[in-house]
């Protein structure tokens, strides 16, 4: 790990003074669990690390009318306990799929929207780009993207949350250092996909935080979030799908399905809500639904079966968010 | 009189053969046990070393000035020069010291390597692309057949091997394989090497105390007499740390030349890429069997590699352990640009298995037949212990309830997308013992001590050789204080293939024998009786039939006068002695549930039928054996070593992306230890290796079943299952 300067602010107009508009020079700590292995491998080398830890604003958890708005630095453990987040199971599913007490407890939800790629290649000092997509394309894809690949970005979003949290409709409050720098916008806009290697896979720029996330009540729509996962550890699942649906006399009237693992960015699938309007949610339905998802897939060489993952897990949780039995595990 | 050396009757033991907890169990649990890598003398510096990044490449120069002005670096060294081929990633080409964490890291970071890059190869699943790359060896085999030409035919092998198949009832053929792993020491290898007066300690991770200090003595030009390694403790070797290696020579000379403890252990990246991997294996499998499955010839071409230099799956576990009159087998050796393969815990064993009894099991599925009668049936083709093999395949049908939960492969009920599945292997170790010795002290006072340069694994060899002497002496384990760890102390076995347990025993209990042979022979004296007549129980010497005519041990160990008695024990393990032997059977059953829609694969329940002679600590032996096939789950359904296609990178050479099953993914462990007294009577046979052998086949095999499908190469990831599903479609 390079040496660093660490600044413990303790509000947001503090932090944001300590942040670096320059990219790379500064870098936001939450609950550590990804930045201290970035630094380590000297994946990220900034001079100075920020802890939002004392920041007392984003600590917080309110609900009301509007729903819940939930503090950057509020850790997981704490949203899954919450007794707001019982409306949410889709939320709960997912905390709950990251089986690791201690990324539940240390980790927080600011943290696991901003966490970087998995990607091996980017990992090993590659850049997130994998030189270009060609070390990725010509090298092992086995957990890389099948959607929204065909440029040089083709690494999969981690965040295990943002797929409910889009399905939910959810709104994130980011600032920056001028008053007029905040904004309140859509959670998947903060995720995009990077086209050149001085861009991020977030829309933040350097000296922006994410402050809170806003869920809007849960009204009619059932939600639910289903994970493939290889074994029962804390590795991320090799395919997700979240979906929130309202049925009106036993048809689905609205729909948001959303995929992790499978592109640069959460991934909505409009094809697979599409499918399932007007229509019930049965096996049949539920697996059409899958269908339409992966008809615009577009895997790399070894990622094939990711196709079916997915298949399987827009099934799985749109069945699940109608409370009908998924089949599986 | 004679020392008999025995094991006293199962019915007239203390101690031996009981359920006892690690003697150095709350040691381990309570972080007390200090480790290697928990080593930190006054002073010390911390090194660390530098892989290279490409598979194969010459290197044109290490240029290490800017790291050497790192501050706090002590030293940057290249440990290549220019012209020196490397052969696998992370080949170590620099080191640097310094006194911080932060500041090695630095220097390494400023480090300037220049490569000259070279062709790589690491597609040794593909043979006919190690053809074409001349990375294939030539090919070796044996054919063994029954018949024997009538005249000069000299085709007559193809021409029998022919005629086998065509009369054969049934004939199957198959491609398995099993893919390389790591052994992923959570200690990972490496020393805190002290340099001090012209002497050296080494607290090195090892497997083999008495065996490594001699290989520091070269490079630091002393004579062994002046270095000392020290291991309490080691956190996992499992075949990978018999040597000091370059790295823990290279911190020994660091240490002398800096003139202060240095400390290098191996980052986790670099423990996976250099120190230690075990080969895949890949086979082609034809065989034919008669309408009962009883197979009657076998054919098979395996490939496999063990890096660049090392050697592949040697032929002679192909096939493995049920092997037929009649067989012809190939191996090819790849070379691929990865680091030497080392021993893995029953080294070629596990592969053996995945990629033959995965095929006898085949032939099972392709007459629909029930596997267990098959395999019941082939041993008539195992050579030793198939007696023991048919007894341990009872228990353990009884424990899974094969009969009841077995149907025909494929044909099983459906739950949804879920289906489920049994299946078996079977395995063979030797686990004999070698030559090794020990002091052991009985104190005036009445204290007893041993002494022994034998290292503990994390597996009990101080609780085993507590044991064998409190059995020995009539006392309680407890009162029996154990050394063992330095090299200073009596040279004793290294730890690997299952030999510790002989090795130690026998030593112990011959040495002990001998002591209390001494011990009687003064209470015989005092009390005027003959020595014959005493036994030592109860925590005293004591008249064989009036317990009341005796002394207390500590009365007795007053004889002694004013010093110690030091006797030397020399266990040499042979055919002839009764303390130890060597060769065991072993089952195991696995039961599963596989999701078709996801090819997830879930343990519901294991089952390990295990024979190893004579039980010195159940419970240590039980966990042996739940450990073994914890780690043989990870091996079937999780690990794999993953290596770009290209340039030849460790892809998943960190904790984080190098898979491995929790808890929830191990399912109902069920172990049960074979020892009737033919089995007893064969003395101490050590445990370690065959446990992890069968896994791999059986939860193929169980996988098989339950899908109708073979899923031929491990691990069983979703993927692999999967692609396999697809292919099969298609």
């Amino acid at each position: 790990m390079k040496a660093f300067e660490y600044a413990a602010p303790r509000s947001e107009q503090e932090a944001l003074e300590f942040l670096s508009a320059d990219r790379g020079r500064t870098e936001v700590l939450a609950g550590g669990t990804d930045l201290l292995g970035l630094m380590k491998k000297l994946i990220v080398t900034p001079d100075r690390v920020v802890s939002l830890r004392q920041v007392g604003s984003l600590h917080t958890i309110d609900a009301d009318s509007q729903g819940l708005r939930v503090g950057a630095m509020v850790t997981l453990e704490e949203l899954l306990d919450h007794p707001a987040s019982a409306q949410y199971p889709a939320v709960q599913q997912a905390i709950r799929s990251i089986s690791s007490q201690q990324l539940q407890s240390q980790g927080t939800l600011g943290g696991e929207l901003c966490q970087r790629p998995r990607c091996w290649y980017f990992r090993d000092g590659h850049g997130l780009l994998a030189e270009s997509g060609t070390a990725i394309a010509e090298g092992d894809n086995r957990y890389h993207a099948i959607f929204g690949n065909s440029g040089p970005a083709k690494f999969v979003c981690p965040s295990r949350l943002a797929p409910a949290l889009i399905a939910l409709g959810a709104r994130v409050r980011v600032i920056g250092p001028n008053a007029e720098d905040e904004t309140v916008m859509p959670l998947e806009h903060l995720f995009r996909t990077p086209k050149h290697d001085q861009q991020r896979e977030h829309s933040l720029a350097p000296d922006q935080i994410v402050a809170q996330i806003l869920l809007p009540p849960v009204g009619e729509r059932g939600n639910a979030s289903y994970e493939v996962r290889h074994g029962a550890g804390p590795e991320y699942p090799l395919v997700a799908a979240a979906a929130t649906i309202v049925a009106i006399g036993g048809v689905v009237s609205e729909a948001r399905i959303v995929l992790g693992q499978v592109a640069p960015t959460p991934w909505i699938s409009a094809e697979a809500a599409a499918s399932i309007i007007s229509l019930p949610v049965n096996e049949e339905t539920a697996g059409a639904a899958g269908d339409a998802a992966v008809s615009v897939a577009t895997p790399l060489s070894h990622n094939e079966y990711k196709v079916q993952l997915v298949r399987v897990a827009v099934k799985r949780a749109l069945l699940l968010a109608a409370g009908l039995e998924t089949g599986g595990f | 009189m004679a020392v008999e050396y025995t094991w006293p009757p199962r019915d007239q033991t203390s101690v031996l053969g009981g359920s006892h907890n690690k003697v150095d169990g709350t040691a381990k649990c309570t972080g007390a046990a200090k480790y290697s890598y928990d080593i930190n003398p006054d002073q010390m510096l911390l090194a660390r070393a530098l892989g290279c990044p490409h598979a194969h490449c010459k290197i044109k120069s290490i240029d290490t000035s800017a790291a050497s002005k790192v501050k706090g670096v002590h030293l940057a060294r290249a440990l290549k020069k220019p012209g020196d081929e490397i052969r696998w990633q992370g080949d170590l080409v620099a080191v640097v010291v310094g006194e911080t964490e932060g500041a090695v890291a630095e220097g390494l970071a400023a480090i300037k390597g220049d490569y000259e890059l070279l062709e790589v190869f690491v597609n040794e699943e593909d043979l006919k692309a190690a053809e074409a790359a001349k990375r294939a060896d030539k090919s070796g085999g044996k054919v063994q057949l029954q018949n024997e030409p009538e005249d000069e035919n000299k085709d007559f092998e193809n021409q029998e091997i022919e005629r086998l198949f065509k009369e054969a009832a049934v004939v199957v053929e198959g491609y398995y394989g099993i893919r390389a792993i790591t052994h992923m020491c959570l200690e990972p290898h490496g020393s805190t090497c002290d340099w001090r007066d012209g002497k050296l300690t080494a607290h090195l991770s090892t497997q083999n105390v008495s065996g490594t200090a001699g290989q520091f003595a070269g490079p630091l030009k002393i004579t062994t007499d002046d270095i000392t390694v020290h291991c309490d403790y080691i956190g996992g070797g499992f075949g990978s740390k018999f040597s000091a290696d370059s790295w823990g020579t290279k911190c020994a000379e660091l240490s002398k030349e800096l003139n202060r403890p240095v400390k290098l252990m191996l980052d986790r990246d670099l423990e996976l890429k250099n120190a230690g991997n075990r080969p895949s294996g890949f086979a082609n499998v034809k065989i034919g069997a008669d309408d009962q499955g009883v197979i009657t010839i076998w054919d098979s071409h395996h490939w496999s590699t063990g890096g660049f230099g090392g050697g592949s799956v040697p032929q002679d576990v192909m096939p493995y352990v049920i092997v037929p009159p009649n067989f012809r087998r190939r191996v090819t050796n790849v070379k691929t640009n990865t680091a030497a393969a080392r021993a893995w815990r029953a080294p070629n064993h596990p592969q053996g298995s995945a990629m033959s009894q995965t095929a006898i099991d085949d032939v099972a599925a392709k007459l629909g037949l029930d596997s267990y009668d098959v395999f019941l049936r082939n041993l008539v083709n195992v050579k030793d212990r198939g007696d023991v093999y048919a007894e341990e395949m009872k228990i353990a049908a009884k424990l899974i309830d094969w009969k009841a939960k077995w149907h025909p492969h494929g044909k099983g009920p459906a739950q949804g997308s879920i289906v489920t599945g049994l299946g078996m292997a079977i395995h063979t170790w030797g686990g004999g013992g070698v030559p090794s010795g020990c002091l052991i002290k009985i104190h005036p006072d009445g204290g007893v001590e041993s002494f022994a340069a034998s290292q503990d694994l994390g597996t009990g060899t101080r609780t085993v050789i507590a044991i064998v002497l409190a059995e020995t002496f009539g006392l309680p384990v407890s009162a029996i204080k154990v050394n063992i760890g330095s090299s200073k102390l009596p040279a004793s076995s290294p730890s690997g293939g299952s030999i510790t347990v002989a090795s130690v025993s026998e030593s112990h209990r011959h040495g002990g024998l001998d002591a209390l042979a001494q011990m009687k022979k003064l209470v015989a004296e005092k009390l005027k009786v003959e020595a014959d007549s005493l036994v030592a129980k109860d925590g005293r010497i004591r008249d064989k039939s009036d317990p009341s005519k005796g002394l207390s041990w500590k009365e007795a160990c007053s004889l002694l006068g004013m010093n110690a008695l030091e006797v030397k024990g020399r266990g040499a393990p042979s055919p002839k002695s009764k303390l130890s032997s060597s060769g065991v059977a072993g089952v195991q059953m696995a039961e599963v549930a596989v999701d078709r829609e996801t090819g997830v694969v879930k343990m519901k329940k294991f089952v390990a039928v295990q024979d190893m002679g004579l039980v010195v600590n159940r419970k240590t032996a039980e966990s042996q054996i739940y450990g073994a096939m914890i780690m043989g789950i990870a091996g079937a359904l999780f690990e794999e070593r993953i290596l770009d296609p290209k340039t030849g990178a460790f892809l998943n050479a960190e904790i984080a992306d190098y898979r491995l099953p929790r808890l929830g993914d191990i399912g109902e462990l069920v172990v049960e230890i074979y020892e009737p007294d033919s089995e007893r009577a064969r003395g101490v046979i050590g445990l370690g290796e065959p446990p992890v052998i069968s896994p791999g086949a059986a939860i193929s095999n169980a996988v098989c079943n339950a899908l109708g499908v073979r899923v031929g190469v491990l691990p069983l990831t979703p993927k692999q299952v999967l692609d396999t599903l697809k292919a099969r479609k298609a």
